[in-house]
């Protein structure tokens, strides 16, 4: 491999000037351009909110222990599922591998110093920071109860809670989703390296440009969504509460207009790391590279004509039902073409399983469990009975923890190295994606079954029969907890006392294993020439010219 | 760590045996999505074991015997791409087409279908049978008849839901939905409220009651003497004063109401608009927004005078008149 410094290998991280420390204090932290930096700085805050929103999901499968309720009132109750899901949604999932990935790696993997736009970069962190700011202020100062999807009227009319500080969270840290998309297509488009052409591009860097095409198109009705509700909560125009003359179901359009791509907000950046790590550690080129590109964008699109399939039982005409089923059906189909094709660059690979790629098999299954349940909810006859019950929980479980979450711990134990220019210990860490696997399956798993019997969810007290499954998924999500805190231990632990990674201890293709870890904070010395295609692991060279 | 120990415990004591795997299946549609539910489950477990199989064979086979390993380079197959788009697809097709007539087919309830209606407000649901009986948080129904329910709400969205049926339909704020179901089986089973309501949501639950006609002949006869919904609304149609304007014989200030039911007819903005149970509401609470062209706008609105279970009786007494000259006709 490369070897951009004279023994670089030898060289401590430390001695050599990167971005971590070419400079020091809060100050140059707080006001850096450096997208790496910026990465750090969400990588910090989403993992917080990461906890805070895991830290309610607990209390919540504590409280379910008991068909009563063990814990807290109902009205808490309320708070805790609501809390959970803004949090988690809005302020983990949504930013969680475009924030912290996607800036550290679109510059890197085309070949750029830096995105587009570095400032505007910062100042999405700090729009995002000011949502975030308002969220757990409305948290401590009382909590939301409305559910995170904020349906009306009782979200506009009914609710005594904190509606307009959490509605006014997300709102603002919308126009950070947006901003980083716009950042992220502009940067793709215009600073890719002489010589990567789009066929050229890294499968993460396709999903992410499908992903920033969601948040720019997407985001900006979910804001108008929000404000409208603001308007009718304060001002109380009537716009969706049919007492003051409004419609009881267009929230619903608007909202799901927007939270049906924001799903795939959600998955498909988790994609684009699927095929970085597939490839890497199957030392083999992606089987049919266009196939899932193309498919990220098959998704974007057809993600934006789905919505309806969340109001099958709403009372919305049996025609437009049929609509949304195919459409529904039909946005399956890429993601199944992915799962094909991972699976295909496997055959007559050459295996590793260190940790990162114990976390994308884990993906796969998971996610092809979660895409598979999807049909039950996509197909009219069977959502009847399943729609609103925890079926639907587990269902979506299965896709963001089981599918997104999974590929950002992946991602990030991929990337650590490059990162930080440390290594973690990689028995730990696959020890912590078992301890996850399993601990995911018992929380969720019982759930589908659950669901199916007819447990509703939200619901702060349940019939007697439905305390066992209850008990086995509270039981599986305190060793889901401890799967979290695992890596986050020995994460902090290698950052200090982690062996010296050297610029690719993966033997990994692709432009940000071509210069030193951490990486300098120009990245690159000069700007590569790019000379192959991506994931040429036929070629053991660098695909790159130099000078 | 208190969870893993409950569930030893439970699962100690009760056995595996106490999970339930199926709900109860107690009407006409029940056993129909059952199937279409097991075969997408079958689905689901077949291709993840597929998949999960051949990744653990891969992952042993080609496992990385030394780091010098050079695999060989493979692109890609576009007749694999093909096979792996249209299986899915073609299976896809058959569960859409499968699950769209299942749907579609019950979508519509029997002519002769039982008619009961329903408010849901915060936090209980109110039932009427056409005979005036009424229940809170019950509902007894004869087996093997088919019942329609029409519903509304007095706050916001629930969802009226019995897992034994398979029914499920959000119950709106300001309009009116409807579900239908003819039950199979006497028993009890669970009614829930689905759709996230506030507080006490889980609380908003109940009892349907499937019981043999003659058992439920001798319910509806046995509780307090009550008078049917059609009357109760006579008697709000005469105390609101709505009798004065609408004058059976047309000489009123207002339209007959005779036979007005199901008729189309065009309002004053040129819509046409089927009378119908919404445009009855819609009359009550917002008169101005349905006025008949040759009448003066004058009707006041009742919007907070009445609740809903109220416009829904004032409803079943105007579509009983004139009730007769429709079945004649009809015959």
């Amino acid at each position: 491999m490369s070897t951009p410094g004279p023994n670089d290998h030898d060289v401590p991280a430390e001695s050599r000037v990167n971005y971590l420390n070419a400079s020091y204090g809060i100050r140059s932290w707080l006001l850096t351009t450096d997208h790496k930096r910026i990465a750090l700085l969400y990588l910090a805050s989403i993992t917080l909110m990461f906890f805070v929103g895991g830290a309610f999901a607990v209390l919540m499968r504590i409280h379910l222990i008991e068909p009563q309720g063990a814990l807290v009132e109902p009205e808490t109750y309320n708070k805790l599922f609501t809390m959970h899901g803004v949090v988690m949604i809005f302020f983990f999932l949504i930013p969680s591998i475009p924030a912290t990935l996607g800036n550290f790696l679109v510059p890197m993997m085309i070949g750029a110093r830096d995105l587009a736009f570095p400032k505007l970069n910062l100042l999405s962190w700090y729009i995002f920071i000011v949502g975030a700011i308002f969220t757990l202020y409305a948290a401590v100062t009382g909590g939301i109860d409305t559910g995170w999807t904020f349906y009306t009227p009782y979200s506009s009319t009914y609710a005594h809670t904190q509606v307009v500080p959490v509605a006014l969270g997300v709102f603002i840290t919308g126009f950070s989703s947006i901003l980083t998309g716009l950042n992220f297509v502009v940067t793709i488009h215009k600073m890719r390296a002489p010589g990567l052409t789009w066929f050229r591009l890294p499968l993460f860097i396709w999903a992410i440009y499908a992903t920033s095409i969601i948040f720019i198109l997407g985001t900006p009705v979910l804001a108008i969504t929000i404000f409208l509700l603001g308007l009718e909560r304060l001002l109380h125009v009537g716009i969706f509460d049919p007492a003051i003359g409004g419609d009881p179901l267009l929230f619903q359009h608007m909202f799901w207009f927007y939270s049906h791509p924001a799903v795939y907000i959600m998955i498909l950046p988790g994609m684009g790391v699927m095929s970085e790590l597939i490839t890497c550690f199957s030392k083999k080129r992606i089987f049919g590279y266009s196939f899932v590109g193309f498919s990220s964008m098959a998704i974007a699109v057809i993600s934006f004509l789905v919505w309806g399939h969340h109001m099958f039982v709403t009372g919305q005409s049996i025609y437009a039902g049929l609509i949304f089923s195919v459409l529904s059906f039909l946005v399956a189909i890429p993601s199944a073409v992915k799962v094909f094709n991972w699976t295909a660059t496997l055959y007559k690979g050459s295996i590793s399983y260190q940790a990162p790629m114990l976390y994308a098999l884990g993906f796969i299954g998971l996610f092809t469990m979660g895409g598979l349940t999807g049909l039950f909810l996509a197909s009219l006859a069977t959502d009847v009975h399943l729609n609103g019950t925890y079926f639907i929980v587990a269902h979506f479980h299965y896709i963001m923890v089981g599918g997104a979450v999974m590929a950002y711990l992946g991602g990030i134990h991929f990337w650590w190295p490059k990162i930080t220019g440390r290594l973690y210990p990689d028995g730990w860490a696959r020890f912590a994606a078992l301890i996850i696997f399993v601990g995911f399956n018992l929380t969720f798993f019982p759930q589908f079954m659950m669901g199916y019997l007819g447990m509703p969810r939200r619901y702060a007290v349940y019939p007697a029969e439905f305390q066992v499954l209850n008990v086995m998924s509270s039981a599986g999500a305190s060793i889901l907890g401890i799967g979290y805190l695992i890596p986050l231990v020995y994460f902090i632990w290698s950052m200090r006392y982690g062996p010296v990674a050297g610029p690719n201890p993966w033997g990994a293709k692709g432009l940000e294993w071509e210069t030193p870890s951490p990486p300098p904070t120009e990245n690159f010395e000069e700007i590569p020439v790019v000379t192959e295609e991506a994931y040429d692991y036929a070629n053991p060279h660098p695909g790159v010219a130099r000078g | 760590m208190t969870g893993l120990l409950q569930s030893a415990c439970i699962l100690l004591l009760q056995g595996p045996e106490q999970i339930p795997i199926r709900p109860p299946a107690a009407s006409s549609i029940a056993e129909g999505v059952d199937r279409l539910h097991f075969f997408l489950t079958g689905i689901t477990l077949f291709f993840t074991a597929l998949i999960f199989a051949i990744i653990f064979y891969f992952m042993v086979k080609y496992r990385r015997r030394s780091e010098d390993e050079r695999p060989p380079e493979i692109e890609g197959s576009l007749p694999l791409e093909i096979t792996w788009t249209l299986i899915p697809t073609l299976l896809a097709a058959v569960v859409f087409i499968w699950s769209s007539s299942l749907y579609f087919r019950n979508s519509r309830p029997p002519a002769a279908s039982t008619e009961i209606v329903g408010v849901g407000k915060q936090w209980m649901w109110h039932l009427q049978h056409p005979e005036g009986v009424r229940e809170i948080n019950e509902l007894h129904v004869p087996v093997d008849v088919p019942v329609k329910l029409t519903m509304t709400s007095e706050d916001v969205i629930h969802d009226f839901y019995i897992p034994a049926f398979r029914v499920k339909k959000d119950v709106l704020p300001g309009r009116y939905s409807s579900l239908w179901f003819q039950a199979t089986k006497t028993g009890t089973y669970h009614l829930f409220c689905a759709q996230y309501c506030g507080a006490d949501h889980a609380e908003m639950i109940g009892w349907v009651y499937v019981m043999t006609p003659t058992d439920y002949a001798a319910w509806l006869s046995g509780g307090a003497r009550n008078e049917s919904m059609a009357q109760a609304g006579e008697k709000l149609f005469n105390r609101l004063g709505c009798v004065t304007c609408h004058v059976a014989d047309g000489t009123g200030r207002g339209p007959s109401l005779v036979g007005l039911y199901g008729k189309p007819e065009k309002l004053r903005t040129g819509e046409m608009r089927v009378v119908d149970e919404t445009l009855i509401r819609q009359a009550i609470v917002f008169p101005n927004s349905v006025v008949l062209p040759n009448f003066p706008p004058i009707m006041p609105t009742f919007q907070g005078q009445i609740n809903e279970e109220q416009v829904l009786q004032l409803i079943a007494y105007v579509k009983s008149l004139g009730q007769e000259e429709r079945q004649t006709k009809a015959k």
